[in-house]
């Protein structure tokens, strides 16, 4: 099984050289601890800045810079500071070139549920369904089961929908997964981890084609 | 001769707020919000007020001054879990809140300024956001109606500014403070430092004058970090 960070350095492997990247709060914030070398991408954080870098000492906070998290920030070299609907502009306009998110589910069709349980546990959406529904390349990082043990890949979500049909990949604890078709296509298992334990942890329809490697971090 | 927009301060500026408005409120959790402006509303102890505003503040700053006295009656956010008390009144249904994706909320405060009644975007179509809202294909893409957003009053918070209304903003304190700006029937700026008209360089500044009805030098500013964060020297 693979820890969060380890799942966040699965998911920068697939970071490509000039790439705009939005990272969403939690595990995909931990992306950018792991860029490959010789990649040069820019974070974005859409509550205004192209170009984040990374905390700052301590002594050197400042409360105008911050994250979407809420976390103090620094800026790297040629960052840019914008409105907030310049930031969505850049993001329907699909100026970014992947979207990291976090779900508590993803359905076997691509749709996604982040942002509320009803009656229970309501923060808001914040960006999440203005990134997922423009971004065209948009991988979700999360646990594959719930703190119950429940599979958190479905047939079908059955909290409120975030976006529809719109999740590509999906990069969890126990295994690299494409969504197309309508099902959730293997591509890697976590090291140790077996199809088998995949299988069983996967409640939507999971399609295991040929030999499956293990990741390689 | 540039207009002269300066008043005194927060009392002169909330001149003419009464129960039951609507405000905007620039920030973005905690950063960039008008906090002269709060307390004088905390003062003032208006009633009923409908608050837009992207986040609700934390239990004890910001908005959140205004939740805990029941000053307002209903929310537009994008998101509020930063907030226990927020939750508290929503779940138990004192409190109205309607939450809007936060690109959409943006657009809908510039569409608001910039005299555009709504526009189609994708965010939220087929989620429960979308229920009654007009859906409408765009090169095979559906796509949602979105209505403009005005308030009687925008607060916003902004770096530097002068006399004739014009404002600097600091790194990600501008957030929705330009937008809603352009949005307020009354826009009342607050600022860390007053000038002159004629002290900005033209090519610096990000609102422009004529969104500001009221500008005043605020005080006292706390600014407080939501989350700090930090990395060990090495």
């Amino acid at each position: 099984m693979l820890s969060k960070d380890q799942i966040a350095q699965r998911i920068a492997q697939e970071l490509q050289n000039g790439w705009y990247v939005n990272l969403g709060i939690g595990i995909p914030t931990l992306v950018a601890n792991h860029i490959p070398d010789g990649v040069d991408v820019e974070f974005q954080s859409e509550n205004g800045i192209l170009g984040m870098g990374p905390f700052p000492f301590e002594g050197e906070e400042d409360a105008d810079l911050i994250n979407a998290g809420k976390q103090t920030i620094t800026a790297m070299k040629g960052a840019v500071y914008f409105d907030s609907a310049t930031s969505f502009a850049m993001i329907r306009g699909k100026h970014i070139q992947l979207t990291v998110l976090g779900a508590m589910e993803v359905a076997q069709n691509g749709d996604i549920a982040n942002w509320k349980i009803p009656g229970r546990m309501v923060k808001g959406m914040g960006g999440a369904m203005d990134l997922v529904a423009s971004a065209d390349n948009i991988i979700v990082a999360m646990m594959h089961t719930n703190k119950k043990g429940a599979s958190k890949l479905l047939k079908e979500c059955s909290l409120p929908l975030t976006g529809v049909g719109c999740v590509t990949r999906v990069v969890t604890n126990m295994a690299f997964l494409e969504v197309k078709d309508g099902a959730f296509h293997l591509l890697e298992r976590a090291p140790g981890v077996s199809i088998e334990e995949i299988q069983n942890a996967t409640e939507g329809k999971l399609v295991v084609a040929g030999d499956i490697p293990e990741m390689q971090l | 001769m540039a207009l002269n927009k300066v008043v005194n301060g927060p009392q002169e500026a909330l001149e003419g707020v009464a129960d039951g408005m609507t405000f905007m409120v620039g920030g973005f959790g905690l950063c960039g919000i008008p906090e002269n402006a709060i307390t004088e509303m905390v003062n003032r102890g208006i009633t009923g007020l409908t608050c837009i505003s992207n986040n609700a503040g934390v239990d004890d700053f910001g908005l959140g001054l205004l939740l805990q006295k029941k000053q307002i009656k209903k929310m537009i956010s994008s998101y509020v879990g930063e907030n226990d008390e927020f939750e508290r009144q929503m779940l138990s249904g004192e409190l109205e809140v309607d939450l809007i994706p936060q690109g959409s909320l943006a657009e809908r405060c510039r569409a608001g300024g910039a005299g555009i009644p709504a526009f189609y975007t994708p965010a939220g179509y087929g989620t429960e956001i979308a229920e009654g809202k007009e859906v409408r294909d765009f090169n095979g893409k559906p796509h949602i109606l979105e209505s403009a957003l005005h308030a009687d009053f925008a607060f916003v918070k902004a770096w530097k500014g002068d006399t004739a209304g014009n404002l600097i903003f600091k790194a990600t304190a501008k957030n929705f403070n330009p937008m809603m700006a352009m949005a307020g029937k009354i826009t009342v700026a607050e600022v860390e430092e007053l000038v002159p008209a004629g002290e900005l360089d033209p090519n610096q500044i990000h609102t422009a004058g004529v969104f500001v009805q009221r500008i005043f030098k605020g005080s006292a500013y706390e600014k407080r970090i939501e989350r700090v964060t930090t990395r060990p020297r090495v």
